[in-house]
C-alpha cells in the first residue's frame, strides 16, 4: 500500500533522511521506532509532503514525491502531528469537522461518522461544544487522531501518540489504533515507547542515523537485545 | 452635548473606515506571519478605481467593480508575487510588500497626476440626514457608516458560522495542519488576500470623496493602519474593530476639543507664568490638544504595548 524507497530529505544543509526504505501493507500495523533525532518525525513529514523529499513515495501505484500537502492527504495518507495542533478558538465539534476533506460529508458514506467518534471518547462528546483548547493532554490526543480519521485515509501516520500521557490513555490509546486496523486501515506509528509499540504492531522498523537499521516482528527484534541496546534504549 | 454627539458619530465614521483596512490586514498577517506595507496602497487604489468607473457610469457600478478589480490584482500579487517569495523567508516577504507600494503610489503618479481628484459623493446622498443643535451630519456619513457596519457582519458570519470560516481561522493558527488535512491552503491564502485587499478598496472608493483621493493618500493612512492592529492585537478581528473605534474617537474628539495644556498645569498645581512667551518652557504652556492630537494613537500604542504586549485582544506573540 505505501511503498518507500530510498528517501532522502534536508532541513536546510543538515542531510537528515539518508536513503530510508521501507513499506505498510493493506490493514498493517508499522511501527517506526527509533531515539529522538534520529528522523522518524522527518520521515512523516516527508511522506506528507511538508518538507519535499527525494526518492520514491509510492501510495497505492503513485508516486507522491512533489506533490503538495492537501492532495496527499486527499490521495488518503492521513497524519497526526506529535505536537497535536488543536486549533484554538474552534469548538471540539468543529475541530473534528475539520477533518473532513473537500466535499467530503459526515452522512455514513464513510469509514468513521461523528457519532461513532463521541462513542469511542465519552469525554470528546461531552466537551463537543466547548473551546477545544481546554481540553486536557490526553483528550488532545484523541482528538487529533478522530480529526484526521474523520477525512477517512486509507494510512494514517501517527507521531508519538502516547507522548506525555498517564498510562490509563496510552491503554485508550492503544485500543483505538487497534480499532483503526479492524476497519481495514494501516497505521505507520511512530514510536519512541516500546511497550505499545510491541503489543499492536505486527512489524516493526527501528530508526538511526536517518536509514532503517533494523525490520523485523516485535518478537525478533525481542529477541535482538544488541539491536535494542545499540538504537534505543537511553 | 450635542457636540459630543457629533463627534461620536464623527468618530464612528473614521473607525470603521479604518476597521475595512485593519481587518484584512490583520488576517493577512496571521496567516502568513508578515506584514503587508502595501495594504494601504490598496486602499488607494480602490478610490482611484472608484472615481474612473464613476467619471463613465457614476458611483455605484464603481463601488461595486473597483473591489472586485483591487480583489482580483490583490489576489495575483499573493499568486505570483509573495507566495514566490515566502520561500526566502519573512524578511525577502517584508521589502517586497515595500516595493509593491513605493510602485503602486508611482504608477498612481503617472496615470493620475499629483494632484487631488474631482471624486464627489453621488448626488442621491448630498443633503444633511439630520441635524444636531445647528451641526448638519450628512447623509453620504450615514452611508459610510452603514456600508462598514454591513461589511462587519458579513466579514463576521463568514468566519464564525460558515465552513470556510472554520477553515480559515484554523489556518491562522496551524496552516501546515489544516493543509495536511486536505484543504487547500494555498487557495485560502490567496482568498483571504484578494478579499482582504478588495475591503480596502471599498474603504477606499467610500472614503476618497471625503477625505480627498490624491497619491499621498496610501502613506497617509498607512501607518496609522499598523498602529490600529498592533493596538488590537495583531490576527484579532474583534482587536481590530475595538483599536479601530478606539482610534477613530481619540483622533476625533482631540481634534473637536480646545483643551489647553495650561489648564491642566493650573489645575495640578502650578502657576502659569505671567509672561507664558519668554517663559522656558513656553512650548509646554501653549499646547493645547488639537496639536497633540495626531501623536495620541501612537502614544497609545506605547502605552498598550507595555501593558499588553500581545495588543488589547490579541493572542499570539508579536
Amino acid at each position: 500500500m505505501l511503498n518507500v524507497q530510498n528517501l532522502h530529505a534536508w532541513y536546510g544543509k543538515s542531510h537528515i533522511l539518508q536513503g530510508v526504505d521501507f513499506h505498510v501493507g493493506e490493514g498493517e500495523i508499522v511501527s517506526l521506532l527509533g531515539r529522538n533525532g534520529v528522523g522518524r518525525s522527518t520521515t512523516c513529514k516527508a511522506i506528507i509532503g511538508e518538507i519535499e523529499p527525494q526518492g520514491m513515495i509510492d501510495f497505492q501505484g503513485e508516486n507522491m514525491v512533489g506533490r503538495k500537502p492537501y492532495e496527499i492527504a486527499q490521495a488518503g495518507i492521513g497524519y497526526v502531528p506529535e505536537n497535536r495542533d488543536i486549533f484554538p478558538g474552534l469548538t471540539t465539534r468543529q475541530n473534528l469537522l475539520l477533518g473532513l476533506k473537500p466535499g467530503q460529508k459526515d452522512d455514513g458514506s464513510s469509514r468513521w461518522s461523528l457519532e461513532d467518534m463521541f462513542d469511542m471518547f465519552s469525554n470528546l462528546r461531552e466537551r463537543a461544544d466547548v473551546d477545544a483548547s481546554v481540553l486536557s493532554g490526553g483528550e488532545k490526543q484523541m482528538l487529533t487522531m478522530c480529526r484526521t480519521l474523520m477525512g477517512d485515509p486509507k494510512i494514517i501516520m501517527i507521531d508519538e501518540p502516547t507522548e506525555g500521557l498517564a498510562p490509563k490513555i496510552v491503554h485508550q490509546v492503544g485500543e483505538l489504533l487497534e480499532q483503526i486496523a479492524s476497519r481495514g486501515v494501516s497505521i505507520l506509528l511512530v514510536e519512541q515507547k516500546l511497550a505499545i509499540a510491541m503489543k499492536v504492531s505486527s512489524r516493526v522498523y527501528v530508526m538511526g542515523h536517518g536509514q532503517i537499521v533494523f525490520e523485523g516482528t516485535p518478537q525478533e527484534l525481542e529477541e535482538n537485545p544488541e539491536i535494542r541496546r545499540e538504537w534505543l534504549e537511553v | 452635548m450635542s457636540l459630543f454627539i457629533v463627534n461620536i458619530l464623527d468618530g464612528l465614521v473614521t473607525g470603521l473606515l479604518l476597521f475595512m483596512l485593519c481587518s484584512g490586514l490583520t488576517l493577512i498577517f496571521s496567516m502568513m506571519g508578515v506584514l503587508n506595507f502595501a495594504h494601504a496602497s490598496f486602499y488607494m487604489l480602490g478610490a482611484y478605481f472608484g472615481y474612473q468607473i464613476s467619471t463613465y457610469v457614476g458611483f455605484w457600478p464603481g463601488l461595486i467593480l473597483a473591489p472586485i478589480i483591487v480583489g482580483f490584482i490583490g489576489a495575483a500579487v499573493e499568486r505570483y508575487g509573495l507566495r514566490r517569495v515566502h520561500k526566502f523567508g519573512h524578511v525577502p516577504e517584508l521589502i517586497f510588500t515595500f516595493g509593491l507600494a513605493l510602485l503602486i503610489e508611482e504608477v498612481v503618479q503617472y496615470f493620475w497626476g499629483k494632484s487631488q481628484m474631482a471624486f464627489e459623493a453621488p448626488g442621491v446622498l448630498k443633503f444633511a440626514a439630520f441635524s444636531i443643535a445647528g451641526n448638519a451630519f450628512p447623509a453620504y456619513k450615514v452611508f459610510m457608516i452603514f456600508i462598514a457596519m454591513g461589511v462587519f457582519l458579513v466579514l463576521l458570519y463568514i468566519l464564525t458560522k460558515t465552513r470556510i470560516g472554520m477553515i480559515i481561522q484554523a489556518a491562522l493558527s496551524y496552516p501546515e495542519t489544516v493543509q495536511n488535512l486536505g484543504h487547500n491552503v494555498p487557495m485560502i491564502f490567496m482568498g483571504v488576500f484578494g478579499v482582504g485587499t478588495a475591503m480596502a478598496a471599498i474603504a477606499g472608493v467610500i472614503a476618497g470623496p471625503v477625505l480627498g483621493t490624491f497619491p499621498g493618500m496610501a502613506v497617509l493612512l498607512g501607518s496609522i493602519v499598523f498602529v490600529t492592529i498592533v493596538i488590537g492585537g495583531l490576527g484579532s478581528l474583534w482587536g481590530a474593530l475595538v483599536a479601530s473605534l478606539l482610534i477613530g474617537w481619540l483622533q476625533t474628539f482631540a481634534a473637536a476639543y480646545n483643551l489647553r495644556m495650561a489648564d491642566l498645569l493650573v489645575a495640578i498645581g502650578l502657576t502659569e507664568p505671567v509672561d507664558v512667551a519668554q517663559s522656558m518652557l513656553s512650548d509646554l504652556w501653549t499646547l493645547t490638544l488639537p496639536q497633540v492630537g495626531p501623536i495620541l494613537p501612537y502614544l497609545l500604542m506605547i502605552i498598550v504595548l507595555v501593558i499588553r504586549p500581545n495588543g488589547l485582544l490579541g493572542k499570539r506573540e508579536t
